[in-house]
């Protein structure tokens, strides 16, 4: 992997902002899901510059009481640290989603269940989700401002024109906004900037006895992978060598071609 | 980071060259080539590198790009993003978002079928999106025997299309992407070219470096309130912001000084904020200042208009006509807008112009539209960011273009500052799209004069111009219901109609009065009372033409002496002897006189030139 500038994050900061910005200023309500990982931290991380301290949204976490320990622990650190106004959403359990999906497939379905019902009963208008393009070939095909139809569906076919940088706000009632401001980011660019901005992260994402955990789930299924770097600066060269995908040890996109389309047109982030 | 966009013709090889390109580069994960395998034999096809961006099934299944999607490419040279745009007409939509967020792009035409409709059209789309730079890939070069012959009629075809968009082509490369050649390394099948191969050419192309010595243009996205304090938080899309710097606040024409620019966390140092950067400011005076704002320098503001001149491209599936409403969306800043005309309207499938009024689906198109508010808008060229807009119908985005510069009649001037109760002249026309002024009709009884003050009414109305018509029957009815038509109570009628109209003038109005006004001397004192924006137009047919028209049976009434002081029978008409316009409606249909009227307030008075020439 090539190196990328500072100047590069100054970028891709910049538009993140802007992006929140736009998003705080013309949907409403609005809603920013934290799954604890690295990637949401560092968008809530530039939430609280874009509005100069306090992030001025509620912020969700569509909670399937199947994370790490090492992951509550995190939250509730930085939720004080932070003065968050914290949603934890209970999912529903998983004797009540589809029984014949894979076990991968029913803990996106419970998530999926828990934000629609989430988005039901606080009529959100507008989620922000840290999801990124490099990380999954059908999230690459994402909007920044990306419509869900009222059943929580993604219409991958039929997405609006997205012109620069002037987004559609404007909805039909019913529906919602799933709002992206990480699209452009890679997994390298999410480390070099929690380094420079010196963000807290999971201790989770740092090797113990040879191993770590390179992206966060459920803790049934998710699994770390070998590796010896046990700081921010390790984990940055071992990203610049290795080719093997980021969501790897994450079981749910891989059980069939199509899981994680399927999983996507469904609602799921 | 340089984003480049590659476009094509359908099935031309955008998505194997640059599945192939991340290949060779080592920018696919591991696994995904064995993903591919798995996939293209699940559906009986041979190994389908366009599979690594095609990740849809339907996509996959059906072997075409539906939705952009974008790639990081690991060159030896540098890093660049790729934007994979569908080249299939359905998916319009698709192919304009991909290529909006580029920087630059990568033209592919097929060698055995050369440049194709597609291949012309998305570099007509990628021009009206405002990129200036290319590449163009000569792919599938062992379908032309690898021969050098078909390489340079293309190229040379390719550059004098490319060279008549203002496009500039980096490079032009003969290739195979399914095999690789001269994609990373050169190719020995053809020896006889010795230029860039694609990564070289790739990694040439630059993002256009922020405008940090242009004019300051920052965009308000919203105001914070915390406690008392407001602060205006939005981006630099041009120029430099600091502390203590006096700055323009458009519309409003305010002027301010930055009080304090506020970061969070404040690590000190340096408190300038650059092209490209947000920012979070607050200043010295109390104004409102709202969403949508623009803040600007002193001087070298940008145009507050009220009529654009545009090119855009049309995404509904209706036809677009004059008449139509919609929301435009330059900036952060949303107006109703009016289209008034379609100036000219490419069919991009025959990449013919279309007949007059007409534009569909695809087009791209040449337009004036009027906004209902003033807008602070720059041309494309100038700022990027404040020249291009989305155009919306309800919740739906149906066009996107670039403000042309016919749009910027005039620059804010620095010393013009609209203050609440001191709203000048100038404010009024901007909002309103043209002057004030007083038109006035003058002829005999019958020549004319309120048929045509009427209908220009109107047809001004319609385009969107305020417009407001006095004659004898509002007059007369109220303000002037005391005047007989003796000699000087004509003149005083005539005295308080010239008064009223200077006033509505005053207001913005264009005023087409409509009166006999017979005697030159109230014609004069009416012309006193509104100054320079006074228009005299003669109403002009001969006593025996009004008097065979007769529709109120006035002459014949007057001849039979059961009306006295009758202009042009039993009292004097005196001609205008220098008019503005003179309309002879004694030779001419009345269509003919409303039209040349209607033309000649439109050229005179409209501040934004409505057919393209600049004023």
């Amino acid at each position: 992997m090539n190196d990328r500038a500072a100047a590069d994050l100054d970028e891709l900061e910049s538009r993140t902002i802007y992006i929140l910005r736009e998003a705080f200023f013309s949907v409403a309500p609005l809603c920013m899901l934290w799954s604890m990982g690295k990637d949401s931290t560092a968008l809530l991380w530039m939430a609280r510059k874009a509005f100069l301290g306090k992030v001025p949204f509620p912020v969700a976490l569509l909670d399937t009481g199947m994370e790490l320990p090492e992951v509550y622990r995190f939250r509730d650190e930085i939720s004080a640290a932070w003065d968050l106004d914290l949603r934890n959403e209970v999912c529903p359990p998983e004797s009540g989603v589809d029984q014949t999906l894979p076990p991968g497939a029913r803990a996106a379905a419970r998530k999926t269940a828990g934000l629609r019902a989430l988005i039901a009963r606080e009529q959100y208008r507008g989620i922000i989700v840290g999801i990124r393009r490099d990380e999954q070939a059908i999230r690459a095909k994402e909007r920044v401002f990306s419509r869900r139809a009222r059943d929580g569906g993604w219409d991958v076919k039929g997405q609006p024109p997205e012109l620069w940088d002037v987004f559609v706000s404007e909805i039909e009632d019913g529906m919602h906004l799933r709002i992206h401001p990480l699209l452009d980011w890679t997994e390298v660019d999410i480390w070099r900037y929690i380094k420079r901005e010196s963000i807290p992260v999971v201790p989770l994402y740092f090797a113990r006895d040879g191993r770590r955990y390179r992206s966060l789930g459920e803790k049934n299924i998710t699994f770390p992978i070998e590796s010896s770097a046990a700081t921010l600066d390790e984990i940055i060269a071992e990203l610049a060598t290795t080719r093997a995908p980021e969501r790897a040890g994450r079981s749910m996109d891989h059980e069939t071609e199509s899981a994680f389309e399927l999983l996507r047109l469904g609602g799921y982030m | 980071m340089t984003r480049i966009v590659a476009a094509g013709h359908v099935d031309h090889g955008k998505s194997t060259i640059i599945a192939r390109l991340l290949h060779d580069t080592g920018s696919l994960p591991d696994g995904k080539v064995d993903e591919l395998q798995r996939a293209s034999a699940s559906r009986g096809v041979p190994f389908e590198w366009s599979f690594a961006l095609d990740a849809l099934q339907s996509e996959r299944d059906q072997a075409v790009t539906v939705e952009t999607t974008q790639m990081l490419l690991h060159l030896p040279q540098r890093d660049v993003l790729l934007i994979d745009a569908p080249g299939h007409r359905e998916f319009l939509r698709n192919m304009v978002t991909g290529a909006s967020s580029a920087d630059a792009a990568m033209i592919v035409v097929d060698a055995a079928q050369g440049v194709a409709e597609q291949t012309l059209r998305h570099a007509l789309f990628l021009q009206l999106l405002g990129i200036t730079q290319a590449i163009v890939v000569v792919n599938k070069m062992d379908l032309a025997g690898y021969a050098r012959e078909p390489f340079e009629a293309i190229r040379h075809e390719m550059a004098e299309r490319l060279r008549s968009l203002n496009v500039r082509a980096g490079a032009f490369v003969p290739a195979v992407g399914r095999d690789g050649d001269n994609l990373l390394t050169r190719s020995s099948k053809m020896s006889w070219y010795d230029g860039k191969t694609v990564a070289e050419a790739l990694a040439e192309l630059r993002a256009p470096v922020p405008q940090k010595s242009a004019e300051l243009r920052v965009m308000v996205q919203g105001v914070l309130r915390r406690g008392q304090s407001r602060t205006i938080v939005g981006r630099v899309a041009s120029g430099v912001l600091k502390e203590g710097l006096d700055v323009s606040l458009w519309p409003s024409g305010r002027t301010a000084k930055i009080a304090r620019i506020e970061r969070w966390p404040d690590r000190g140092g340096d408190a300038t904020v650059r092209a490209g950067a947000p920012v979070a400011f607050a200043i010295d005076e109390p104004y409102y200042v709202e969403r949508g704002d623009i803040v600007s320098g002193t001087s070298g503001g940008p145009a507050l208009v009220s009529r654009l001149r545009v090119r855009l491209l049309w995404l509904a599936g209706y036809a677009l006509r004059p008449g139509q409403h919609l929301r435009l969306k330059v900036g952060t800043r949303t107006a109703h807008v009016e289209l008034l005309s379609i100036e000219r309207a490419i069919d991009v499938q025959t990449l013919r112009e279309r007949p007059e009024g007409e534009a569909a689906h695809g087009d791209v198109i040449d337009a004036t539209f009027r906004s209902r508010e003033v807008i602070a808008v720059d041309d494309f060229a100038t700022s990027p960011a404040l020249g291009r807009f989305i155009l919306l119908d309800g919740t739906d985005i149906v066009g996107g273009g670039t403000i042309q510069p016919e749009t910027i009649v005039e620059r804010t001037p620095a010393n013009v500052v609209a203050v609440d109760h001191l709203l000048d002249r100038d404010s009024r026309a901007w909002r309103n799209g043209h002057r004030g002024a007083v038109v006035w009709l003058t002829g005999l009884p019958a020549s004319g004069k309120s048929t045509i003050a009427m209908s220009v009414e109107r047809r001004l109305f319609e385009n969107g111009y305020q417009v407001y018509v006095l004659d004898g029957d509002n007059m007369r009815s109220g303000l002037c219901s005391d005047l007989t038509f003796s000699h000087s109570d004509r003149s005083e009628n005539i005295r308080r109609v010239a008064e009223v109209a200077a006033l509505f003038a005053d207001a913005g109005f264009i005023v087409i009065a409509a009166f006999i006004s017979p005697y030159r001397k109230d014609r004069d004192d009416a012309r006193r009372a509104a100054g320079e924006r006074f228009y005299e137009v003669h109403v002009a047919a001969d006593v025996a033409t009004c008097e065979r028209r007769d529709p109120k049976g006035h002459y014949r009434k007057a001849r039979a002496g059961e009306i006295l002081n009758f202009s042009g029978v039993s009292d004097v008409y005196e001609e205008p002897e220098a008019p503005e316009l003179t309309l002879d409606t004694a030779a001419q249909p009345l269509e003919e006189s409303v039209a040349t009227l209607l033309r000649f307030v439109e050229d005179t008075l409209a501040i934004s030139a409505r057919h393209g020439a600049p004023a």
